[in-house]
């Protein structure tokens, strides 16, 4: 007779290192822990609450210029350092860790239109209303001397707007037309143009980066290949596209921030219809910039408000305001995708956090994995309506809610006007062709091509209605 | 060709003397006196066309040119002054100069050839550059497309994307840097200074730099690879040999012994052939085994193993074996060591001889045996076959239970019917006790189970009659009960035929007056019939409720009754709906109509399924009995043991029948009673975008994904966030070469480039440079 022996291996209780949790036993027994989904139902509704108890987007605000902030740069190196150009042609450049502006210089007469950092970082370009295109060293000037551009070329325009390539010691600018300069050349390589209008922003593809993308006053975007030296395609919209920016992950797609409120992103290849169109400002939007995780973008809007929507919705998670920030004219996610700046009409440069109630700083292990179980959660219940409800919850200032309500009648009832006739037309040839339908010669009236409506017997209709439907369409090949 | 040619025109110069012709090579000539240079010029004429009959200078000669004489009226010409010009002169060489002929030819080309198109204007050339352009690189980025995709669809995205190689730098490469700058570090600088030792260039000596570089990447990993093999195997072996050691079976370890030992002897043979001084060092060592062996007492019997087996063996038939097992062991280690050549009979006496050396406590043993177990003293498989004997008169017993399961196997597939034919049949062998039973019994069942299963034929038979006698009264009395219905489903059958677009209802007349006819024949026909399965569903079921048909006829009189319900209705519903245009219907479009609702009906059965549904939404909503009863509890407990029918049915609680549906009464509607208005408020209303069924979506609800329900490790698994970002890093933009793409450059650039000017050639070159790097 064999005999089995009780037997404890202590290596299945006892812990290697005082450090070390202590193994805890559990039971998975699903009848142990019943009502699973009533309970993270309630997790998820607490969650979503707190989340909203937390949402404090707000970090800082950098305040010195003088004037309107007019454009803002990344530094491709260093997260901590940021650049802007304001309208009385002062750059600073600030310290995000210290929140402290570390160098100031006045770099145009005028506005400063564009501004843009070498790839390399050591170096930056500013374009101004003063017709100058000027290169500056990052570095401030050594004790004694004097702040003066590295290069500066004169042009014959107005520059509006300056963006470096990626790789290469080539910039662009635009105004009259599309430049493309080399740095060590006071003339530009090649400049293309389409249409005469005068261009507001030129964007260098991050990933393909021959190509760019301008928008111009004529309601366009135009595409170029910087190679062929010639313009690809061009796109017009319905009112008039501020700026552009390509997304950093995916080669194709761009995001327009347009005039008419709203914000199309194309996938370049078909620029046909916008892969989707993003709605939720109430004014026209200035300024747009991809998260560099591809995922999400921020907008800057007219209407005193900034927003972030996710590349494929169509509306935005997160809108951000406070009461002093007036109209924002630039926009920028930071290249950790942590933070977005935005500066605005009322010479502050304001950082926010890019998830309103994240907690900063260091996360324990146990801290990490909470907040992804109450990522996930919300993630699996956000579909049921009071969690969506909470979720959705934002305050916002009285102007910018009358806009969204008075927007949202005008919608309606464009809606209700192209719905209702296409109701009546439906409903006239069913009620006009209750026999007529059933010969299905005379399709070519019938509200939709390609659809046959198949009316049933009176039986059978009344089973159908019995069973829950009534009529149904039955797709014919030959039609 | 060309000295032919030359020929030719000198022929024609000859004949053309006379015509003044000075080509332009020489002026000089031209300038003089004519009449000195008149013979001179034919001279050098005649030089040409000899130095042309090489064919070199034809072409001078084709050439004429305008004397440029000072012509006057007085000075007329001499020249050609002898001969006669004639009007064909003239015109004949127009026609033969093979020179000409080459130009008209060219001339007719030209002609033949359409003009040349004009060229495009600038903006229809920039379009179509454009155009070009455009799709050029729309194509190049299509290359983007899978990894777009692919990212997108990602579980998870780990950002940056490119990791950063930690950067190794040997120390002194670092060291060379840095600088001592504190006090301290001075002076420990200083120290080492004076000491000479390595402060920064080569930490390592360069034996030891030498060492690092001798293996190459390659070997290092070839020799790791074997390393790892060397590894795997040898855990493999040793997992295998884990796994045959914890083998319990007794016969496998024999199997293995002997086949050891097999080997072992093979080897030694082949070792005495071989080389014989190994074979007796081998020997030597199997003799020592031996003797080590003789002098553990290890397989004698008198280990405590052994003792206890002894005792046992009075009673375990399989201590005693495995006691004669360790006996023979031991007699077979303690023998001397014969010579190979022994026959085995010899080995036989031995072992027999052996015997008498056996140790006194198997001898007890025996002894012990003889007594009261004389069967103890022998062999395994005697005692097997006595077994076998003491069994028989058990036997007799074993084939009654044999039968009875197999009976009970019999009846458990079998329906109804068999039961009925086992009553019969005991009721029968009851009958016949007096008669049969008592000398049938002890021959033993078989014979009786064949008659019986003979009567069981003939009983079936009987029975079969009886049931179909009894079927037919049932159907009759269906039959009778469908007749107060029938008139009226008569008359809209009668209607309906001509409809067909409900198809069951004339097959149903059509069966119901086939049942009719059945019965009165009398015979048991509806097996036979093969009828569609669109036929109502209580006939179908018919055939198999045979037996317990009259228990079971209420049931199916309300089934008749809901299938009536609905079928008769539907004809009345439908005289409720026919609106007024009715009569259009009857056109002889109704054709092409009745086509089309076949096709979009085919193969569903609507109301069928309706019914069903129906059905099982009303059993489902049924309260159910809550049954309480604890088995074991107050009385036997264990497996096959049922608590009591009275015991059930004392704690079988019933649910008292709810409120009546609130479609009873409506047959063609389905009404849901489970809805709870208040959880509904937290419930999702529409079906999210990703999701194609509700079961889907509550599917992913129900599963909980919490640690309360998850192991660890699942729980990290399911909770895995979407995008992990690094605090601090910069995320850069997705690069070609990252995700093992060329970069596009300048040098797949096959386009026309237009304006190349601007771009100077010092330019190119270095965007070139550039793009290379």
């Amino acid at each position: 007779m064999k005999v089995k022996m009780l037997s404890r291996n202590p290596d299945n209780y006892v812990r290697e290192t005082k450090l070390d949790l202590q193994r805890v036993p559990r039971n998975y027994d699903p009848t142990l822990h019943p009502f699973e989904v009533p309970r993270e139902y309630m997790r998820a509704l607490n969650a979503t609450k707190l989340e909203r108890v937390f949402a404090k987007p707000f970090l800082a605000s950098l305040d010195g210029h003088r004037d309107g902030v007019n454009c803002l740069a990344k530094h491709p190196k260093s997260l901590a350092t940021v650049l802007s150009g304001a309208c009385d042609g002062e750059v600073r450049i600030w310290n995000l860790t210290k929140r402290k502006c570390i160098r100031a210089l006045q770099a145009h007469e005028g506005f400063v239109r564009g501004i843009c950092t070498r790839f390399c970082g050591t170096s930056f370009f500013t374009v101004g209303d003063d017709k100058t295109v000027k290169q500056w060293k990052m570095d401030g000037p050594g004790f004694g001397e004097e702040e003066e551009p590295l290069h500066t070329i004169l042009g014959k325009t107005v520059y509006t707007g300056i963006d470096h390539h990626w790789k290469e010691a080539v910039f662009a600018t635009c105004g009259q037309q599309v430049d493309i300069w080399d740095e060590q050349r006071t003339n530009p390589i090649c400049s293309m143009t389409w249409g005469f209008d005068s261009i507001s922003s030129v964007k260098f593809n991050p990933i393909e980066t021959f190509l760019l993308g301008s928008c111009a006053s004529d309601r366009n975007i135009v595409l170029y290949d910087m190679r062929q030296a010639t313009p690809l395609k061009k796109v017009i919209l319905d009112m008039r596209t501020n700026t552009i920016c390509w997304n950093p992950m995916e080669a194709f797609i761009f995001t327009a921030a347009n005039e008419d409120y709203n914000l199309y992103t194309f996938d370049m290849r078909a620029l046909d219809t916008p892969v989707m169109v993003h709605m939720d400002h109430v004014s026209a939007v200035l300024d747009v910039d991809y998260s560099p995780t591809g995922k999400e973008f921020v907008s800057a809007s007219f209407d005193k408000s900034i927003r972030i929507f996710p590349v494929d919705k169509g509306r935005s998670r997160e809108v951000y305001h406070t009461k002093r920030m007036q109209h924002v004219i630039c926009v920028k996610w930071t290249s950790d995708s942590k933070y977005i700046m935005c500066g605005s009409d009322e010479m502050n440069i304001r950082l926010w956090k890019a998830n309103a109630s994240e907690k900063l700083g260091v996360l324990t292990s146990r801290e990490k994995a909470a907040k992804d179980y109450n990522q996930k959660l919300k993630e699996k219940f956000q579909h049921h309506p009071h969690i969506k409800r909470i979720a959705r919850h934002r305050h916002l200032p009285k102007s910018i809610y009358s806009q969204i309500q008075e927007q949202r009648i005008m919608r309606e009832a464009r809606r209700r006007k192209y719905v209702l006739g296409h109701l009546t037309l439906s409903q006239y040839s069913f009620l006009t062709s209750l026999s007529q339908l059933t010969k299905n010669k005379q399709t070519k009236n019938l509200p939709f091509k390609g659809i046959v409506y198949v009316l049933l017997s009176p039986l059978e209709v009344f089973l159908k209605t019995s069973l829950g439907f009534f009529l149904f369409p039955v797709k014919r090949g030959e039609q | 060709m060309s000295a032919l040619r030359a020929e030719e025109s000198l022929l024609a110069l000859r004949q053309q003397e006379e015509l003044e012709d000075l080509p332009k090579e020489y002026p000089l000539s031209t300038s003089e006196d004519e009449g000195d240079s008149d013979g001179e010029r034919k001279h050098q004429k005649l030089l040409e066309a000899i130095s042309s009959l090489d064919g070199k200078n034809r072409r001078k000669l084709a050439e004429r040119s305008e004397a440029s004489l000072k012509v006057s009226e007085f000075n007329v010409s001499s020249e050609g002054s002898g001969e006669k010009l004639v009007l064909s002169d003239l015109l004949e060489p127009g026609k033969t100069s093979s020179s000409l002929a080459t130009v008209k030819k060219q001339l007719n080309r030209v002609k033949s050839k359409k003009t040349v198109e004009l060229p495009l204007n600038k903006e229809e050339v920039e379009r179509i550059h454009r155009e070009v352009a455009f799709n050029k690189t729309s194509q190049a980025l299509s290359k983007w497309d899978p990894i777009v995709l692919k990212n997108r669809q990602a579980e998870q995205l780990v950002f940056p994307l490119k990791k950063e190689q930690s950067a190794f730098a040997p120390i002194e490469h670092v060291l060379s840097g840095w600088k001592a700058r504190t006090p301290m570090e001075q002076e420990i600088f200083n120290l080492l200074h004076k000491n000479k030792q390595p402060v920064t260039d080569p930490l390592l000596t360069p034996v030891e730099k030498a060492s690092l570089r001798a293996m190459s990447l390659e070997e290092a990993k070839m020799r790791r690879a074997e390393l790892q093999r060397a590894r795997a195997l040898q855990s493999y072996y040793e997992a295998r040999a884990r796994r045959e050691k914890k083998i319990k079976s007794k016969k496998y370890h024999k199997v293995l012994k002997k086949g050891k030992a097999k080997k072992a002897l093979k080897e030694f043979e082949k070792l005495q052939k071989v080389s014989p001084s190994a074979a007796l060092e081998e020997l030597e060592k199997i003799e020592k085994a031996r003797m080590m062996e003789r002098m553990s007492l290890k397989h004698q019997n008198s280990g405590k193993w052994a003792k206890s087996k002894a005792i046992m063996a009075k009673y375990d038939l399989e201590a005693r074996q495995a006691l004669q097992e360790q006996l023979a062991r031991n007699k077979e280690l303690t023998q001397k060591l014969q010579a190979a050549s022994k026959s085995e009979e010899e080995e036989e006496g031995a072992e027999e001889e052996d015997e008498l050396l056996v140790p006194d406590a198997v001898n007890e043993v025996r002894m012990n045996a003889d007594g009261p177990n004389p069967w103890m003293l022998r062999n395994g498989p005697s005692e097997a076959e006595e077994v076998d004997i003491q069994k028989d008169p058990e036997q007799p017993p074993e084939p009654v239970a044999h039968e009875a399961s197999e009976s009970e196997g019999e009846e458990n597939p079998v329906a109804e019917e068999e039961m009925l034919l086992k009553e019969l049949e005991e009721r029968r062998s009851l009958r016949k006790k007096p008669g049969l039973n008592q000398d049938a019994k002890p021959v033993g069942r078989r014979e009786t189970k064949d008659s019986s299963s003979q009567e069981v034929l003939s009983e079936l038979r009987a029975l079969s009659q009886k049931l179909n006698k009894e079927n037919h009264r049932s159907t009759k009395q269906k039959v009778s009960s469908a007749r107060t219905v029938l008139p009226v489903q008569r008359e809209e059958a009668a209607d309906e035929e001509e409809e067909p677009m409900l198809l069951q209802r004339p097959e149903r007349a059509r069966t119901l007056d086939e049942l009719e006819e059945l019965g009165r024949e009398g015979c048991f026909q509806d097996k036979e019939h093969p009828r569609p399965a669109v036929n109502g569903q209580w006939l179908e079921r018919k055939p198999n409720n045979q037996p317990s048909a009259p228990k079971e006829k209420p049931k199916k009189e309300q089934m008749i009754d809901l299938q009536n319900l609905l079928s008769t209705k539907s004809p009345s519903v439908k005289s409720l709906a026919v609106p007024t245009t009715v009569e259009e219907w009857e056109d002889e479009e109704e054709k092409d109509q009745r086509q089309m609702i076949k096709e979009a009906f085919a193969g569903d059965d609507v109301i069928r399924d309706f019914l069903k549904e129906k059905r099982e939404a009303v059993e489902a909503s049924k309260p159910k009995d809550v049954d309480l009863t604890l088995p074991g509890w107050g009385e036997w407990g264990g497996v096959g043991l049922m608590p009591s029918a009275k015991k059930r049915r004392r704690f079988l609680i019933k649910i008292p029948e709810g409120p009546p549906r609130k479609d009873k009464n409506l047959p063609n509607v389905i009404i849901n009673e489970k809805r709870n208005i208040h959880a509904a408020a937290h419930q999702v209303r529409v079906l999210p975008y990703p999701f194609t069924h509700h079961q889907q979506f509550e599917r992913t609800i129900q599963t909980p994904i919490g640690f309360t329900w998850n192991t660890q490790r699942a729980f990290q698994k399911l909770t895995t966030p979407k995008v992990v970002t690094k605090p601090g890093h910069i995320i850069k933009p997705i690069k070609a070469e990252d995700v093992g793409y060329r970069s596009s450059s300048r040098s797949d650039l096959s386009v026309v480039q237009r304006n190349p000017k601007r771009l100077s050639i010092r330019h190119k070159k270095q965007l070139k440079k550039n793009s290379a790097d």
